[in-house]
């Protein structure tokens, strides 16, 4: 058996308390933010420098083990579900930074840095790293490479890629290779970009060369209450025709106040039906200009209640309700669902409806936040696992959403990847024929599917059919052997 | 939309039947896209555009200049300035060079607001990368791939890029300080702080060109503040002037289109870490100074150091260029004037290419070449 001799060789390579295989020690392992799914891994490696995760992979290559690269297991589309039978490599313990020249706003960290310590770290010099996830306090910048994350401020400033300037990377056979440089610019094809958010499928990053910006000098939140939905939604339309350009434009429905205020008090208006969170950031003198016009965007938008956060600790209190709902829905229901696709801005209000529409028709609750600025949903689908058929009732209910996003000339996925959840998804988006390229690359890069096997693209053995339903690995139930 | 699949499809059977391509639209980059045997400047025209999303579809010969003026007339703006618009650029030699202004410093580059594409590989495939949304996370990111490929990896159809509300009033402040090493010194400690530069550029020895942009009535203070800041970070202003309106639109034009470069000279791309020009202006000083007669490389600093522009003189050899390259661990890019190679040294991750390259343009018809090459 491959993984034997994987494990024999693994033996000479790691202590017995960094190469874990009993059960008890595989189970955390087993299920990343996408709790719905569970898969045991053969074992488990923590390695502590870049030369063992290439060794690593290089016997995974030579054993033809398939694996799976870890952070800090926040995916939310099942990125870090194990493989069975496959090795996870655990990459917290490469947590250093490497370098960080202030002078020349870049840091190089590991990959199991935490994407809150590299703004940290940068603080003192007035600097920051601009991917703010909401998991930002616990995800890893390797996962946020893997998946090209995103936050609530992408409209202005991107996604993980666009504040990427380099990486060192392993290739699935163990060849290491250097992509892009130190600057904002570069000579040849952009393989940073290409690299980033391939979900794994591409090797491991060891190193990254990140950009730094400048702390934005001021800022101004502010909240719009409406009696509906639909009216917090035309008002984005209003604050873009205004010609304003917000660092983040956000929408939380009632549900998902409720499910904030239940866990932080956030102090969302109660009678709100619809709430909309502006943020406009610049310099001082900037922002004092934009607000009249955003005031005057947001009075006629027919918000019956406007609230500007008066200082940071009002500020820090609206952002702590946003940013903890996807945890707080977890007050409303024992189980949930995350979808994050994407619909042109204009057709927010279109989409919102049909959703509502669907989670009557299925009899399933759905609390709705979204970073309306770049028309990425985040519709949460509250379920219990525990009754049967709920989860598969969830399951398309949440297919349903990811093919009318693509109906309305969307996206599958803003920020979460594919992972596992959405694989059926992705020849709907791209057609057959794109979907048939993106596998040919994949195996050029990693010939024998190794490496983080089974997410984003079908297995090469398997029939896509565009009307299946996502199969997921394992049905959530207790693991073999607990 | 009929009209354009017909022209991929026609697009697909040249490919199919050439044995080496090259395309070319505008021929604004000559370096690039010398001995082009397919000819794209009629692939042209705006596909969508919808103000209201941020986004715009277009064919990838559309010249820059005709999508500019469009966004114009809607209050919008393409953040990463393309160069050599008056000189014929398109997008799709936007894109395949990788080339963005000086106005790239505020939002970033050609990588940064490019959404969507559609390709015609070496191999003739048709292919879509991206989508037509600011946000998509679905699949690899061709489209990012896409940027400064030299048309390595197929030909581009369409493209999509994200595009942002213009700014209502833009103004320059244009200093010169007592030394390079002073210039340099208040270069960068503007770009670290939150001033919120449009554009920050350096023409050695001394001069700096800073501009804002924004809303206009935030513009007078903000560039008051401006002053102030700089008057603080430097001792030793030498000169010091504010342009405006058309002197602000025409110092920028002459920056994007390159007239500073002089006849007889060569313009060439090289991408830079801040940390490191002090050691390139240093090189280029003493090279100066040690030819016979007396000669300059014009040159200018862009994105507060991020990338150098030269104007390589064609009386010095491609060798003595490549050889200042490779002795400071920089890679360039020729965008006029006759090279060898229009890639100066060899940039990261070649290993990695190979392997993309063997998918998207199996029989290498798509390779780079000098101009004899053909």
């Amino acid at each position: 058996m491959a993984i034997t001799q994987l494990l024999e060789a693994l033996v000479d390579l790691y202590p017995e308390a960094r190469l874990l295989r009993r059960p008890a020690q595989l189970l955390p392992f087993a299920s990343d933010g996408l709790t719905a799914f569970r898969v045991k891994p053969a074992a488990v490696v923590l390695p502590e420098d870049q030369q063992e995760v290439i060794d690593t992979v290089r016997l995974c290559h030579q054993y033809q083990v398939p694996f799976v690269a870890r952070g800090s297991g926040t995916s939310l589309s099942g990125g870090s579900l194990p493989i069975e039978g496959g090795l996870v490599i655990a990459l917290n313990r490469l947590n250093r930074v490497l370098d960080f020249d202030p002078d020349a706003r870049v840091m190089v960290v590991e990959p199991g840095v935490i994407n809150h310590q590299v703004s940290r770290t940068a603080a003192p010099h007035g600097l920051h790293y601009a991917p703010d996830p909401s998991s930002g306090p616990v995800c890893t910048i390797g996962g946020n490479l893997a998946f090209n994350s995103g936050g609530a401020h992408c409209l202005k400033h991107g996604m993980t890629a666009n504040h990427v300037l380099g990486l060192k990377v392993v290739l699935p056979d163990g060849e290491v290779v250097t992509l892009g440089s130190d600057s904002l610019e570069a000579v040849g094809p952009d393989l940073v970009g290409m690299f980033i958010g391939s979900e794994g499928l591409f090797g491991i990053a060891l190193e990254a060369t990140l950009r730094l910006l400048p702390k934005v000098e001021s800022t101004c939140t502010l909240l719009a209450a409406y009696h509906s939905l639909a009216a917090a939604g035309q008002a984005v339309a209003a604050v873009i025709a205004a010609g304003l350009l917000p660092g983040a434009l956000e929408i939380m429905d009632r549900l998902a106040m409720d499910a904030a205020e239940a866990a932080v008090a956030a102090g969302y208006p109660v009678e709100a039906q619809g709430l909309l969170i502006v943020e406009l950031e610049g310099t001082h003198q900037e922002v004092m200009a934009e607000f009249p016009r955003l005031r005057r965007a947001i009075d006629t938008s027919g918000a019956y209640q406007v609230r500007v956060a008066e200082n940071e600790e009002e500020r820090a209190r609206i952002w702590k309700g946003r940013k903890g709902a996807f945890s707080a829905v977890g007050r409303l229901s024992p189980d949930y669902l995350v979808q994050d696709g994407v619909v042109p801005r204009s057709r927010l209000g279109e989409a919102l409806a049909e959703i509502k529409k669907l989670s009557e028709r299925y009899r399933l609750g759905i609390a709705n936040v979204f970073h309306a600025g770049d028309g990425n949903l985040h519709p949460l689908i509250l379920f219990d696992g525990r009754r049967p058929g709920e989860l598969e009732k969830a399951e398309e209910l949440a297919g349903e959403i990811l093919r009318l996003c693509i109906r309305l000339g969307g996206s599958i996925t803003g920020e979460h990847g594919v992972g596992v959840e959405k694989r059926a998804y992705l020849p709907e988006q791209y057609g057959q024929a794109d979907l048939d390229f993106m596998m040919r690359l994949r195996r050029a890069v990693d010939p024998r599917h190794i490496a983080n096997r089974g997410k984003m693209l079908p297995l090469p053995q398997e029939q896509v059919s565009p009307a299946a339903p996502s199969q997921p690995p394992e049905p959530a139930t207790a693991l073999p052997g607990e | 939309m009929e009209a354009a699949l017909a022209r991929a499809d026609a697009i697909r059977e040249v490919v199919i039947s050439k044995a080496r391509l090259r395309p070319t639209a505008g021929g604004s980059k000559p370096a690039l896209s010398g001995w082009g045997n397919l000819v794209l400047d009629d692939l042209s025209g705006v596909l969508e555009y919808r103000p209201e999303e941020f986004t715009i579809t277009v064919l990838a010969g559309t010249p820059v200049a005709e999508v500019t003026a469009l966004l114009a007339e809607n209050g919008q703006y393409l953040p990463c300035d393309p160069p050599l618009a008056a000189a014929g650029a398109t997008l799709g030699g936007t894109v395949a060079s990788g080339l963005s202004g000086p106005g790239r410093y505020r939002y970033g580059g050609v990588r940064d607001f490019l959404l969507g594409v559609r390709l015609v590989t070496g191999g003739g495939e048709l292919v879509t990368g991206g989508g037509k949304v600011v946000k998509n996370a679905a699949g690899f990111d061709i489209p990012k791939l896409m940027v400064g490929s030299l048309g390595r990896l197929g030909v581009l159809l369409e493209l999509t890029f994200k595009v942002f509300p213009r700014p209502e009033r833009l103004a320059t402040l244009h200093l010169e300080l007592a030394s390079f090493q002073e210039a340099n010194a208040v270069m960068q400690s503007l770009a670290g702080s939150s001033l919120d530069l449009a554009c920050l550029d350096l023409t050695p020895p001394t001069d700096l060109w800073l501009r804002l942009g924004g809303l206009a009535d935030a513009l007078p203070q903000r560039l008051a503040r401006l002053e102030e800041e700089v008057g603080r970070a430097s001792s030793s202003t030498v000169g010091f002037s504010v342009l405006e309106g058309d002197a602000d639109a025409v110092s920028w034009r002459q920056a994007r289109e390159f007239d500073w470069v002089p006849e007889g000279h060569s313009l060439v791309k090289l991408p830079l870490n801040p940390a490191r020009l002090t050691r390139l202006e240093r090189k280029l000083e003493a090279l100066e100074t040690s030819l016979e007669h007396v000669q300059r490389i014009p040159r200018r600093y862009s994105v507060a150091g991020n990338v150098a522009w030269l104007a390589w003189p064609e009386a010095l050899s491609e060798k003595a260029l490549r050889s200042l390259l490779a002795d400071l661990g920089l890679t360039g890019l020729a965008i006029t004037g006759r090279w060898s190679h229009p890639q100066l040294g060899r940039p990261a991750g070649e290993a990695f290419l190979t392997r993309l390259l063997s998918v998207f343009d199996p029989e290498g018809k798509l390779s780079l070449g000098g101009q004899d090459a053909a």
